[in-house]
């Protein structure tokens, strides 16, 4: 290429620029013809089959909702069911005069103000388009003054839907969810992933737990007839069908009356507990204290009810088995017990003694025990039997904060466990980086002390708990924690259970496993932190109380100052695993502002290992005189 | 006097132009009557988007183009900020991020894009006339990429290719090596396989369900099988005004919007399909004859991009009402109901309008 070639030259570029031009116009040109040639097609050569289409067979496609699948405990026992119910529908769009239809609609069928809220509620947050109930659970009798009215309400129709039903009411509300009325982003995700269409017709989408995290396999596939309508558009024959495949029926690993056990347990408590299969990780107890009704959510829930519901101090909706941050108080010990003897900063026959506090080196601070006059001779064996603060203070100063960190990162804390529903939050263990990040701050040696008894930063969910304690339970596997343990499949109703899945593999030594176990049995013996609670216990159990200060994490705050001091009172903590010689159960229990784990929480865990491992029932709660039973019975 | 300042006024404007724009736009109206179920309020409310985007064009008739050129970058810059705004705190609507909220005013500012992006690609290459290289078409590629690859994010992939596309036919215009063309062409077509590997699934079904629309027949193949109805049962001389059955008897999706073709299909029939192909295709013809007319390269450019685009829009959403392309959200130029798009569609015609009428003044 010539230099001179480069330069600008404006009439070869014109001709070039022309040249292109009328290339892009010959491209539009056949377009055109591309486009008129199709118009040919359909409007003339086709025309007669389309005109049929259009003119005498008006085809409609009509989806049939699949029923949605069941949520069942281990014993078959239902948790969420559905039934068939008539509902009177409005198409807003379609109705001239909304108030005046209503208000004659009114005096056929009784619409209460509460449906009234409702319906304006729903009307709000849907399209003009869509049909909307104003009434749900016709009888048959005002189905029947409806139908003979009905010819005088355009827009107005009679339709038989699914309900969505949980019959136990707020029992593992918290695991189970529940399923609510399709929204913007619900339909933003259902195109996002393709599945738009096999939700025609669908009213219902699952919002929490485990209705919203296995909505795929509860869902099913929506089916479709092919319906012939005349030209006013009523249906003239059925052309073809494609049934609907329904969902698949969910087993989970709890089990209804265990829950209903510890609910009975917690009283008018909050708190949570949750325990585990440490050889599966499969869920067997699921609690959140105080809980909620479900069946509250089905049909929107009305503004009344969702303000009681949210603005409660007890916050209801808060799932505090996976969203609940708590300190890990004296819990904490066990692992940090195990980080000692495996990181060889201690040994098993090390020894302190305790005056009742431990000091820094150089510093006149006191972190006192919680024991006056400490525990004199203390090794890590006695140290988790009595719960030692001085040597677990001493423990984490010699360790320091990183060393700390990175070893009970293995137990699962600072991250979350995975469980098979949504929501579940990491808590939090800090280290010196998390703090510049998060305060700009240094570390300070003080902090590293009083993390050494799960104090400071730390932050847990009993999730987290029951998962390390597992962990301790099967010599160091952990497994992903899921409340699914069977899916049925809603097509060959063949089950198929759910493998476990190893997400933690350490090796501890055999012999510190040992020796931590035996120690936690002593907690639950005399001379321990929670005989009372184990009291006769026929098999032997692992386990270690906590009581934390509190740092009330998430809690409103609108209420009063007397309200407030209760809050602020201590938690209790437990974690234990039995039996402790062939671990079949493991758990985590929080009673907040409770007093001291051994007394509250660990009661609790007991009656729970005694139905699990027993089949012991515990007799019925005394009456409502002195405590308010859990509303389902 | 009057006559006198009338004249003046439309000064700036292409009678023969604008004689064709009004005729598609009034066949627009009656059409819209037709499928908003005789709703005058709706007609109404079309009246004024026009009226306002007639004021726009007017006004961008009258700024010369090299100060039109002027803002190229800024708008660019704004069109591309505001597309990740969108990401961020965009409004959603029908399952996408597209729209942002200032008070009283929605934008799209993927709208935005249509006009910045043929305009700061023709700044570009006006920039770099002296001697254009390899290197500058990979940068006005860069320049393309970047909002195309925002809007398909969001995710609006049908709007994201016609985008590419207005931008692409300024590089084509700008002429780009056919070499390097024919060497993209044949890559794109070996890369195919993989392409729809990496496809998410929905976009694979509605490639599938355009090449038979009943594996889908609740969701998208719905769409395009209603639609062909209406288009196949309107025949040579359609149903007549007011007669659409299919639209009216709520069979047709957005039949005031993206379909509303499908109403005109049924009721002016083949007849009305090729009058209104042939008006689209004389705007088209005058476009390109002011772009080949144009006197600097940035003008040319910017005057055969845009008429380019316009052509497109109108071939993309007849052929997807027809049955012959996927369902992409796209209305139909100058008919479908809608302010933004009458305003970004008739601001182009302004600049083709302020470029045919300053030429005079242009130094060649």
């Amino acid at each position: 290429m010539s230099p001179r070639s480069e330069l600008k030259d404006p009439q070869r570029e014109i001709a070039r620029f022309r040249g292109r031009l009328a290339f892009g116009a010959g491209f539009i040109l056949l377009l055109s013809i591309v486009l008129a040639g199709r118009f040919f097609y359909v409007q003339i050569t086709e025309h007669a089959h389309y005109s049929t289409m259009a003119e005498n067979n008006r085809i409609t496609i009509v989806p049939i909702v699949p029923n949605r699948g069941l949520i069942l405990d281990r014993n078959g026992v239902v948790l969420a069911r559905n039934y068939s119910a008539y509902t009177l529908e409005i198409t807003p769009s379609k109705v001239h005069n909304l108030g005046a239809t209503i208000a004659a609609l009114g005096r056929i069928v009784e619409i209460s103000p509460r449906d009234r809220a409702l319906f304006d509620k729903l009307r709000d947050e849907s399209h003009a388009f869509q049909s909307i109930p104003i009434r749900t659970h016709l009888n048959e009798v005002e189905v029947a003054r409806l139908a003979v009215n009905l010819y005088r309400f355009p827009g107005v129709q009679i339709k038989a839907r699914m309900f969505r039903d949980y019959p136990l009411g707020d029992l593992a509300v918290h695991a189970v969810g529940y399923v609510g009325r399709i929204n913007d982003s619900d339909l933003k995700r259902l195109t996002a992933q393709g599945e738009l269409s096999n939700y025609q017709g669908t009213q219902y989408i699952g919002k929490t737990g485990i209705e919203q995290s296995y909505e795929r396999q509860l869902h099913g596939r929506t089916g479709y007839e092919e319906v012939e309508t005349n030209a006013v558009g009523r249906p003239v024959r059925t052309l073809s069908r494609t049934p609907p495949v329904s969902g698949d029926n969910l087993y989970l690993g709890l089990d209804a009356r265990m829950q209903e056990i510890a609910d009975q347990a917690f009283g008018n408590n909050r708190g949570a507990l949750v325990a585990i299969d440490p050889h599966t990780g499969g869920i067997l107890a699921f609690v959140s204290r105080p809980g909620y009704n479900p069946n509250l959510f089905v049909d929107g829930i009305d503004t009344v009810d969702w303000n009681a519901l949210n603005d409660s101090p007890d916050h209801p909706l808060e799932d505090r088995v996976i969203q609940g941050l708590f300190p890990p108080g004296s819990t904490f010990k066990p692992f940090m017990a195990m980080a000692g003897l495996e990181l060889h900063v201690i040994t098993p026959q090390f020894q302190i003694h305790d005056p009742g506090y431990f000091q820094l080196p150089g510093q006149s601070h006191r972190y006192r025990d919680w024991k006056k006059g400490g525990h004199g001779i203390v090794d890590v064996h006695k140290a988790i039997i009595v719960s030692c603060d001085t040597f677990f203070y001493t423990l984490a100063h010699m360790m320091g904060i990183q060393n700390i960190h990175d070893f009970v990162s293995k137990f699962g804390f600072g991250s979350r466990t995975g469980i098979d529903i949504e929501g579940e939050l990491p808590g939090l263990l800090a280290s010196p980086t998390w703090k510049w990040k998060r305060f700009h701050q240094p570390w300070y040696p003080g902090e590293t002390v009083i993390t050494g008894i799960g104090q400071g930063y730390t932050l847990v969910t009993p999730m987290q708990l029951a998962y390390a304690v597992a962990m301790l339970a099967d010599n160091g596997t952990a497994y992903r924690p899921h409340l699914v343990q069977a899916i049925q499949n809603g097509k060959t109703d063949r089950i198929k259970t759910v493998v476990p899945i190893i997400t933690r593999d350490e090796h501890f030594d055999p012999a510190y496993e040992a020796l931590i176990r035996d120690a936690m049995i002593h907690v639950n013996l005399p001379g321990g932190t929670a005989p009372i609670a184990w009291h006769g216990c026929p098999y032997p159990v692992a386990g270690k109380t906590g009581t934390a200060q509190l740092i009330d994490i998430g809690q409103g705050q609108n209420y009063n100052a007397s309200k407030l001091n209760a809050r602020l009172r201590d938690n209790g903590v437990y974690i234990a695993y039995a039996p402790a010689d062939d671990p079949k159960i493991a758990a985590a229990a929080v009673v907040q502002n409770a007093g001291e784990g051994g007394d509250v929480a660990a009661p609790i865990v007991r009656k729970i290992f005694d139905y699990y491992l027993l089949g012991k029932v515990p007799p019925p709660p005394p009456p409502p005189a002195t405590a308010k039973e859990s509303p389902h019975g | 006097m009057v006559k006198r300042m009338l004249l003046r006024l439309a000064r700036p404007l292409d009678g023969f132009l604008l004689t064709l724009l009004a005729a598609v736009m009034v066949i627009g109206l009656f059409v819209l009557y037709s499928a908003s179920e005789q709703d005058p309020a709706k007609v109404l409310a079309q009246v004024v988007n026009i009226g306002i985007a007639l004021a726009a064009m007017w006004a961008v008739a009258n700024v010369r183009p090299e100060h039109l050129l002027r803002i190229a970058v800024p708008l660019y810059i704004l069109g591309v900020v505001l597309l990740i705004a969108v990401a961020g705190v965009g409004q959603v609507s029908h399952g996408a991020r597209r729209w942002l909220h200032f008070g009283f005013v929605r934008l799209q500012p993927s709208e935005l894009m249509k006009i910045a992006l043929p305009l700061v690609l023709a700044w570009y290459f006006e920039r770099h006339s002296a001697r254009l290289k390899l290197r500058h078409f990979a940068l006005a590629l860069v320049l393309l990429l970047i909002p195309v690859g925002l809007i398909a994010k969001e995710p609006d992939l049908g709007t994201a290719l016609l985008i590419f596309a207005s931008g692409f036919y300024v590089i084509f215009l700008a002429g780009i090596s056919s070499r390097i063309l024919l060497g993209a062409l044949a890559a794109t077509v070996a890369a195919m396989p993989l392409l729809w590997s990496h496809l998410h699934n929905y976009q694979r079904q509605r490639i599938l369900t355009l090449i038979n629309p009943s594996l889908d027949p609740l969701g998208t193949g719905y769409h395009t099988i209603q639609s062909t109805i209406a288009v196949g049962s309107g025949g040579i001389f359609g149903k007549g005004w007011l007669h659409a059955s299919q639209s009216h008897l709520g069979f047709l999706p957005e039949s005031t919007t993206d379909f509303i073709f499908a109403v005109f299909a049924e009721e002016f029939g083949l007849i009305g399909n090729i009058v209104l192909l042939a008006l689209f295709l004389l705007i088209t013809a005058r476009g390109l004859v002011i772009a080949a007319d144009a006197r600097s390269l940035a003008t040319r450019l910017l005057a055969g991009g845009i008429t380019l685009t316009f052509f497109t829009y109108a071939f993309v959403n007849m052929g997807m009402v027809s049955g012959i392309l996927p369902v992409v959200g796209v209305p139909l130029p100058l008919v479908s109901y809608g302010g933004t798009a009458m305003l970004t569609i008739l601001l182009g015609f302004g600049i083709l309008m302020s470029i045919q009428t300053h030429k005079k003044l242009v130094k060649g």
